[in-house]
């Protein structure tokens, strides 16, 4: 059976959710086959062998710290060579992207981006993507070289599929533009005990209507009820109410969880943009002709300030 | 010494409009307006800046695309670019992001270059992809995704904030630099900025000014292939309450009864 070549978004050795999911779609195509690079890259390995990886390969070198990007470029690229895969599969994360991308270019081959899913054809693994702010629907494939697709995370459940996940050192030699560009500085985001954004089941987002950084904890304290990812549109990002890294939407974010509920938020084109996907909508808005109520499973025209704090105590008293 | 700057920009349907696919699978630009992607403007924003700090430097804004993708061009030198040049050719049509990226580094290398800047991302295919395989054909450092970037002594700093850390950059010239829309709010072009951009030079370049053969881009020499693109079937009527002081409880019974209480 043909291997796929699994790049591993891990953070110490601890795996991160999107790295599963793309597991359960490389068993559609073929055996999955991870790269696990950097510190604690060894102990990934469990994890992925539960998760179906036949094998895992593995590097740590300085220069994955050190310098951005390219030497987890020279990394795959060797995995590549090693194992000529079917297909290699990325997640989609702003990294991830860059890696594929440049490797992609290197091997020859064409890229598929922000796939939500993935099936396997007798000509290849076939991507689907959400196109024009999720308004249409495509399915692509890669028509020139082995396919490099990255994957949005909650495109796939997360399965058990206990496989050999036999652990094997990778031999990586850097070329010279892998310390091109040196990271001098890194400092944390500190960790506010709540979902990452993207891979969140439950975002609770709040826009224009929040009036103010003073008001959020508002938004935050919906969230925390449901144990949700809090997320922020552009006007409230752009008026310093909320950090970037918390928005949604065309510049920002795009998510796609479970449930996606939005509080003050108008719903312009490019909001949309980064949440349409989303399974369940839901949105309190005091005006009733917000473009947001176009897409709601469930709208609230209301003031958020009374509905939102109802909604949070109603939540624990449900959940006692 | 004078630092040649080139800014990669590109000619996107309005978001606002009513975006589709041609009968060919490709990105529908007849029936809908068109413009300079916003994401773009951060881009030529930092390059003016870089500009403005530099001894002597000089902007050429570049795009690949129809003739309709002068107006990006035109609204790029009205912000004070110094010059543009237009990759255009019939065979480029459908050309997907690698087929644009090896026109776009032909292009760029033919022009000469110490510093190229990019958006983040284009706001039609969003992909996010282009400034790191540029990269990679040129053989430069990317120094991508910047909140902030200052460019001193052949050095190009920058900030770039992840998902976990923010990390400070520092590559030497030359580099490519990718910018979010966080580097720096773009500046309007002025009366005396669009009146001035009418007499700057843009030049026009075909595939065989830049040596590429047909058969590398376009539709038929794409990378990948679209092989269908349907409409999202609209959202069913959802239900819309209005809150009458109960709006926060009735909310809680829907979430409750789709199990995510």
């Amino acid at each position: 059976m043909a291997e796929v070549l699994v790049y591993v978004d891990h953070v110490d050795g601890a795996v991160r959710k999107p790295t599963l999911e793309l597991l359960t779609l490389a068993r559609r195509i073929g055996e999955p086959v991870a790269v696990a690079l950097g510190a604690g890259a060894d102990a990934t390995a469990a994890v992925l062998a539960e998760h179906g990886a036949v094998k895992v390969l593995t590097a740590d070198a300085p220069e994955f710290a050190e310098y951005l990007v390219v030497p987890k470029v020279d990394a795959l690229q060797a995995a590549y060579e090693a194992v000529s895969p079917a297909a290699v599969l990325v997640p989609s994360s702003a990294e991830g992207k860059e890696i594929a991308a440049r490797l992609a270019v290197r091997i020859g081959s064409g890229i598929i981006t922000d796939a939500v899913d993935l099936e396997a054809d007798d000509k290849g693994p076939v991507a689907t993507q959400a196109a024009f702010a999720a308004s249409f629907t495509t399915k692509s494939r890669v028509s020139k070289g082995t396919p490099v697709i990255t994957v949005k995370p909650n495109s796939a459940p997360v399965e058990a599929a206990p496989a050999a996940g036999t652990v094997e050192a990778l031999a990586v030699t850097f070329g010279a533009l892998a310390t091109g560009t040196r990271i001098t500085g890194r400092t944390p985001r500190e960790s506010t005990g709540r979902p990452e954004l993207t891979e969140a089941a439950i975002v609770v987002s709040g826009g224009r209507g929040v009036n103010g950084a003073e008001n959020f904890h508002i938004i935050e304290e919906l969230a925390d009820s449901l144990g949700a990812a809090v997320g922020a549109s552009r006007a409230a990002v752009d008026a310093g109410w909320y950090p970037h890294c918390n928005q949604v939407g065309q510049t920002g974010k795009s998510v796609s969880p479970q449930l996606y509920i939005a509080s003050g938020i108008s719903g312009a084109i490019q909001h949309r943009a980064g949440m349409q996907t989303s399974k369940t909508i839901v949105a309190v808005n005091k005006d009733a002709e917000a473009p947001i109520f176009d897409l709601v499973d469930y709208g609230v025209v209301g003031d958020l300030f009374a509905v939102v704090p109802q909604l949070t105590e109603e939540i624990k008293v449900r959940k006692g | 010494m004078s630092l040649r700057i080139v800014v990669c920009v590109k000619y996107v349907p309005d978001a606002t409009g009513d975006r589709h696919f041609a009968d060919d699978l490709t990105v529908d630009r007849d029936d809908v307006d068109g413009l300079l992607s916003e994401l773009d403007e951060y881009a030529v924003e930092q390059a003016l800046q870089i500009a403005d700090e530099a001894d002597d430097a000089e902007i050429t804004v570049l795009t690949v695309g129809p003739e309709d993708a002068k107006d990006a061009l035109r609204k790029a030198l009205s912000m004070g670019a110094d010059k543009a040049i237009h990759v255009e050719d019939d065979d480029l049509h459908g050309s997907d992001v690698m087929g644009t990226s090896l026109v776009l580094a032909k292009a760029i290398e033919k022009a000469g270059y110490d510093l190229v800047i990019a958006g983040m991302a284009s706001t039609d295919g969003v992909m996010g992809v282009l400034p790191a395989i540029l990269a990679e054909r040129l053989g430069v450092p990317q120094v991508t995704l910047l909140s902030e970037v200052k460019v001193e002594n052949g050095t190009v700093t920058g900030r770039r904030d992840g998902d976990s850390a923010s990390e400070t950059l520092e590559a030497t010239l030359p580099a490519l630099v990718s910018v979010t829309d966080q580097s720096g709010e773009a500046r309007y072009p002025s009366f005396k900025g669009i009146m001035a951009a009418k007499k700057k030079p843009v030049e026009s370049w075909d595939l065989e000014e830049l040596e590429i053969e047909a058969d590398e881009v376009g539709l038929e020499g794409s990378w990948t292939a679209v092989d269908s693109a349907a409409q999202r079937p609209a959202r069913t009527a959802g239900t819309i309450v209005k809150d009458e002081g109960e709006g926060g409880k009735q909310l809680a019974g829907f979430l409750a009864e789709q199990k995510f209480i």
